[in-house]
């Protein structure tokens, strides 16, 4: 099928979705977002992108398998244990001076940051003072992360992370082993808020003092990278920090003057004073 | 009919990289004038030392290919490691965090499958040695839509398996060694 058909169809079915869900993946990235439809269309067995629409229109059932093919990350536990070094050792420093704490893991998918962040806060002391908001915008990774259970073959490459990023327990202090799974730890949870949030057309919901947001605005059009920027500069206090995937920046975005670096090569940023 | 002008050069390779990309990038002239596109498997918890390596070796800039930022002729991209590499129809770099396509971020069929899209029939895809089948479909794909394809000759070929899959995947492919699928390019983009 001759490839501008194809495109034609993508855009179209992302117009569908908007308009019957709200779901919005208009200003994806075009090239991955293709990849992954081309991906739910071959594996769930249509013909052609318009046929998946025409499911999807008619048969809300289809929306969570579409969503899964749309939005879930695969991460990891402390992926780039360098990241997650810098917050031990740079950024918390400075949190440990507040007396209460809010933290924002946005696009939480299943929730492997969430619980690397949750580890990292009770090991330096912090976590009965913080509050952290998991968010994303597809309810099954949500009830995944809230479930907090993983499969035991990442587990060795989990720990791997957590060592490299100074760790300062065993992270099997964190989960029990079940039946080829690693559940984790409520008390881990105990203090996290799950929320359906979209950055694409959801608003400021608190004040944040660490907002840790990776590997998601890649996935956005500079317009809809900049509409995310600008909402994390709203929801940050003053002098508190984001921290990107290590391919992003605030290099194209227009609101990069709100920011100041604090950790460059940890694409860590600090808000300036408004 | 004369053959479309070609407007960029996507090259994949794995085990064995490193000294084939040493036989042709340092081939191209400082004036070259096309963008090329490179995805060489390296492990994922190490950094991509081969841009700096082949920086030191090569007339054209290299790079490490970054998000959002517009394809320019005469730049030699590097994928960064375990990020996925894709071109996007207005012809801007893409990265994404993907789920691993044949156990490899980046993977070759990646960005051969989004090069196509956006380049058509003015693309040359490379094949060059390797030990996995990653590239093939991208490689097939870059030929449906127009675009030239090149296969390193497996016989000569450090691991011949990813030049095979290539050849099962596009028969039609023009076979070449080192050598000469670096003059052919150097060719390719001299001003």
């Amino acid at each position: 099928m001759p490839d501008a058909i194809v495109d034609l169809e993508i855009q179209l079915l992302l117009e569908a979705l908007f308009q019957r869900y709200h779901y919005d993946f208009r200003h994806y990235a075009r090239a991955s977002i293709k990849r992954r439809l081309v991906l739910a269309r071959d594996q769930l067995g249509f013909g052609s992108i318009s046929a998946m629409q025409e499911q999807v229109l008619h048969d809300p059932a289809l929306l969570p398998r579409l969503l899964g093919y749309l939005t879930v990350q695969v991460s990891e536990m402390f992926r780039d244990p360098s990241y997650f070094r810098a917050l031990r050792e740079k950024v918390l420093p400075h949190l440990r001076t507040y007396p209460s704490l809010k933290v924002w893991i946005a696009g939480c998918s299943e929730g492997e940051e969430l619980y690397s962040l949750a580890i990292l806060f009770r090991e330096e002391g912090l976590y009965e003072r913080t509050l952290f908001y998991a968010t994303d915008i597809n309810p099954d990774a949500l009830s995944a992360a809230e479930a907090g259970v993983y499969s035991l073959d990442r587990i060795r490459k989990f720990t791997e992370n957590h060592q490299k990023s100074g760790g300062k327990s065993s992270l099997s202090d964190y989960y029990t082993a079940d039946y080829g799974r690693a559940v984790f730890d409520k008390t881990l949870r105990e203090r996290v808020v799950f929320s359906d949030h979209s950055l694409v057309t959801d608003a400021v919901f608190a004040e944040m003092h660490l907002i840790s947001c990776r590997n998601v605005m890649i996935y956005f059009d500079r317009l809809l990278q900049d509409r995310a920027i600008g909402l994390f500069r709203d929801s940050l206090a003053r002098k508190a920090f984001l921290g990107l995937g290590s391919k992003e920046s605030l290099r194209f975005s227009t609101h990069a003057a709100a920011f100041s670096d604090f950790v460059p090569e940890e694409k860590i940023y600090q808000r300036r004073e408004p | 009919m004369s053959p479309a002008p070609i407007r960029a050069v996507a090259i994949g390779a794995s085990a064995g990289a490193v000294q084939a990309l040493q036989t042709i990038l340092p081939a191209l002239p400082a004036d070259y004038r096309l963008p090329v596109l490179v995805v060489v498997h390296v492990p994922s918890d190490r950094d991509n030392q081969l841009a700096p390596l082949l920086r030191a070796q090569c007339a054209v800039p290299v790079r490490e290919a970054v998000d959002k930022e517009p394809v320019a002729a005469g730049v030699i991209y590097f994928a960064p490691s375990d990020y996925h590499l894709l071109v996007e129809t207005e012809e801007t770099l893409a990265l994404s965090a993907d789920e691993t396509v044949n156990y490899s971020r980046p993977s070759i069929d990646v960005l051969f499958e989004s090069a196509a899209d956006a380049y058509g029939d003015g693309l040359v895809g490379v094949i060059l040695t390797g030990a996995n089948h990653d590239g093939a479909a991208g490689l097939k794909a870059i030929a449906d839509a127009g675009g030239q394809v090149i296969v390193e000759d497996p016989g000569g070929a450090y691991a011949s398996a990813m030049p095979l899959a290539a050849l099962a995947a596009c028969p039609n492919a023009t076979t070449m060694n080192l050598d000469a699928i670096a003059s052919y390019l150097a060719s390719l983009g001299a001003p």
